[in-house]
């Protein structure tokens, strides 16, 4: 996945900003079969922030331990909004993008259960508020495991 | 009656590359179906073994929904365009709350 520093930093701050929540967004660019090129990054809403209309829409096994905090989800309604939006432009959904609030930036067995193919995974890791480090992933065409992804710049 | 089935990038590669397909249908059911059937290999990402639509995959016809629709039955006019939009979710690990 090749990407700028300017929209890394976008995302890094919007992780920091969001802060002790989960943030995250989507990536959109031009693809080439599995070689994919960001060209905008486009903060979402995370839709756990209003539990009741969340829980609808995915519900969540314990939500006694899951939060805003640790877990997101995006708006499909919004999602569907850009994804067009983006189609009308030429440009395609490349992946999305999330924080892990004082967790590392490696998938969570969550992550997995919920990912799509193909799609880039963006996992950056928040700690106190300071964005650390910033990975990307790949399903498995299995489902099995996600495999790490390069993020050049 | 045709309508058509916007199908997102990552399930293109099960769809020959197409971004959106045709099919013959008079309810949301019936064109899932049709797809379904033309296409198989979409049927695992779509349903699970009980054959029910997965929790994180939903369907829209035009902008609605179809959970608050009709679900499956929802019918379906000559413009409606359905969209498969892959619910997005994920965190991170559950902090281990034993001490």
């Amino acid at each position: 996945m090749q990407i700028n520093a300017e929209l890394l930093e976008s995302i890094r701050s919007h992780g920091a900003r969001e802060y002790p929540n989960e943030c995250c967004g989507m990536l959109l660019g031009h693809a080439d079969g599995a070689a994919k090129q960001v060209s905008e990054v486009v903060p979402l809403r995370n839709l756990r922030h209003d539990p009741a209309r969340a829980q609808e829409l995915l519900p969540l096994d314990d939500p006694g331990r899951e939060s805003e905090k640790n877990r997101f989800l995006i708006d499909p309604q919004e999602q569907l909004r850009v994804e067009k939006d983006a189609r009308a432009r030429g440009l395609d959904v490349l992946g999305y993008y999330h924080s892990h609030p004082d967790h590392p930036a490696l998938p969570s067995n969550y992550d997995r259960e919920h990912a799509w193919p193909w799609y880039s995974y963006v996992i950056l890791s928040v700690e106190q508020g300071e964005a650390r480090e910033l990975t990307s992933w790949v399903l498995s065409e299995d489902r099995a495991r996600f495999d790490p992804e390069p993020v050049k710049l | 009656m045709p309508v058509k089935v916007v199908i997102p990038t990552p399930l293109r590669q099960y769809t020959g590359k197409r971004d959106s397909v045709e099919v013959e249908a008079k309810t949301v059911g019936e064109a899932l179906a049709g797809l379904t059937s033309r296409y198989s290999d979409l049927r695992k990402h779509l349903y699970n073994e009980e054959g029910k639509l997965r929790s994180f995959v939903n369907v829209y016809v035009n902008d609605e929904d179809i959970r608050f629709l009709q679900k499956d039955q929802t019918p379906l006019a000559e413009t409606d365009v359905i969209s498969i939009v892959p619910s997005i979710a994920g965190g991170s690990m559950i902090r281990c709350i034993c001490s």
